[in-house]
């Protein structure tokens, strides 16, 4: 049997549940978020730390927190929330019929079976593993990935480990140095391959420098060591192209190695939906209005780009939501405009409209004081904002007018510096 | 008389301002005073800098075990900084702390942890674990 939804909502973490309360508001009556895990909330259950909803609600909340004002929002709402279920298959409607798009769910009573005009991808991303970074070395047990090592310790009353190294400095892995030493394990140091870190500063100031744990950037993991249990690494300073130098390998004993060197959108059910995906994102290509190059398929988060912080996949899951909104309604402008960046690491989106304004998300490739992010048509200069200090940790955006624009030709966003 | 010039990174929000403190040393008391701060959007980023040099204070966030829970730990916070040397002490404390379910987001645990004028609250429910069959 089919049932008949108007949005169904993939995933329920912080963009899902954004977009469903949202979509709400915005009148849309039947809308389904369909959440493969016991509880909605995502990444957020686990990230018990403080230091979120400073933009959403003016308010340092913890992860739970966060979480419960959208669920409570959802709840309020009436939007259905269906959890334990984990979907398996978004079927888009053939080219031009305007049908509907056909999602395959399995949950806990059999297989289900949906129709909507709209699906909206929230699935979030997962973290690089050991396989995607290749380490050599021997199998022990005693490597986790940050996320892994949070859901251990904050979920589970377990501690993965007493003496730890950190491998990468993103984030979550900075957020678990401070957790796993105010718990009592020896932190001995977080070592990033890039000769800048990959956490926001602070972070490496509250979690860190408070702590007295070395960061030591150019450095990675070069073998792991330890039969059953791990015992130790080897590790080596690396080169500009991030090649270990000979001659540089140092071992360090401990028992345990976590890698927070990464995030990546989870995308499989996007490619098998057959819509194009950017490598440079690991996300799906959108327009302004976060739609795929499938109509009616929309996608905001960490799915379609690695955010710094929640706050703002909160506010684009509802932008989101407003424009498939519209979509249902009255349909969206065309996109037709190209956008390309350089000294970015990538864009978002990838098409305006250039009848309306759009907001432009970006990275910068390199550490900057005093720089600016231009955006040019044509050859010349439509709009430039300041960037007094930009690290690729963090994440930009720009708000560009459509009144800036001068064609209907690709736009380009373009780092530089000052004077 | 002396001058000097830090570097402190903001903590209180997103932004991490790299806010640079210069301040003068007091000939009598050897005190450090601050003369000048910049490099902060906001009026809270001078207020931190300052107190960053002086006394840091830092929040703590945390769980605490929880008895007949469906969950076994509760996540925890303290409602307002407190001197970053204090945490040790607090995580003694939090490490030792039983609660029975259920709690409920927003409950407070301790009042007043050791007398720093902080309370310690849950950030999340935990129910009852349900009876078995």
């Amino acid at each position: 049997m089919t049932e008949r939804r108007d949005v169904i909502i993939i995933g329920g973490g912080p963009g899902g549940l954004a977009a469903a309360a949202e979509l709400k508001r915005q009148g849309v009556e039947r809308v389904l978020v369909i959440e493969r895990e016991q509880e909605a909330g995502g990444i957020l259950r686990q990230c018990i730390h403080d230091g979120f909803g400073l933009t959403r609600f003016r308010k340092s909340l913890s992860g739970p927190e966060y979480a419960w004002r959208f669920l409570s929002e959802v709840r309020a709402s009436g939007a259905e929330l269906l959890t334990n279920a984990m979907a398996l298959n978004i079927e888009a409607p053939e080219e031009g019929t305007g049908g509907s798009f056909t999602v395959t769910a399995a949950s806990p009573s059999g297989l289900l079976r949906y129709r909507a005009a709209a699906v909206v991808l929230a699935m979030g991303c997962r973290e690089r593993t050991r396989g995607a970074l290749a380490i050599p070395g021997e199998r022990p047990a005693g490597v986790f990935t940050a996320g892994a090592a949070q859901a251990y310790v904050n979920l589970k009353n377990l501690m993965p480990g007493r003496e730890i190294v950190i491998l990468g400095s993103g984030d979550v892995g900075l957020i678990m140095a401070r957790r796993l030493t105010l718990e009592g394990a020896r932190v001995l140091g977080v070592y990033e391959i890039l000769p800048w870190p990959s956490g926001l500063p602070r972070n490496l100031r509250q979690c860190l420098q408070d702590y007295g744990i070395p960061l030591y950037l150019s450095h990675t993991v070069t073998e792991i060591h330890g039969r059953g249990r791990l015992n130790g690494l080897t590790v080596s300073q690396v080169d500009r192209a991030r090649r270990p130098i000979p001659g540089t390998e140092r071992h360090v004993p401990c028992d345990t190695l976590i890698l927070s060197a990464g995030l990546i959108p989870e995308n499989e059910l996007t490619r098998k939906a057959g819509a194009a995906i950017d490598p440079r994102t690991g996300g799906p290509v959108v327009d302004q209005y976060y739609q795929t190059g499938i109509p009616g398929l929309f996608a905001a988060g960490n799915v379609l780009q690695v955010h710094d912080l929640v706050d703002y996949v909160s506010l684009e899951a509802e932008n989101l939501a407003r424009s498939a909104a519209r979509f249902l309604a009255s349909g969206l402008p065309p996109c037709p405009i190209p956008v390309e960046g350089e000294g970015v690491t990538h864009t978002v989106p990838h098409f305006i409209s250039g009848t309306e304004d759009a907001v432009v998300s970006f990275r910068v490739k390199e550490p900057l004081r005093q720089g600016r992010a231009e955006v040019r048509q044509d050859g010349r200069a439509i709009y430039a904002k300041r960037l007094p200090r930009a690290v690729p940790a963090e994440m930009e955006r720009l708000t560009l007018p459509s009144a800036s624009l001068v064609s209907q030709n690709s736009i380009k966003v373009v780092i530089s510096h000052d004077g | 008389m002396m001058d000097r010039t830090e570097e402190v990174t903001c903590i209180l929000c997103p932004n991490g301002c790299a806010v640079t403190v210069s301040s003068r040393q007091d000939p009598l008391s050897g005190a450090w005073l601050p003369t000048a701060v910049s490099g902060n959007l906001c009026g809270r980023g001078e207020a931190y800098a300052k107190q960053e040099l002086t006394a840091p204070r830092r929040t703590l966030t945390s769980s605490v075990a929880v008895d007949g829970g469906a969950l076994p730990l509760a996540s925890v916070r303290l409602t307002k900084a407190v001197p970053r040397e204090r945490l040790p002490e607090i995580m003694e404390e939090i490490r030792r702390m039983r609660v029975s379910a259920p709690v409920r987001m927003g409950q407070t645990l301790a009042e007043n942890v050791r007398g720093l004028g902080a309370d310690l609250i849950c950030t999340r429910n935990v129910e009852k674990k349900p009876a078995q069959d």
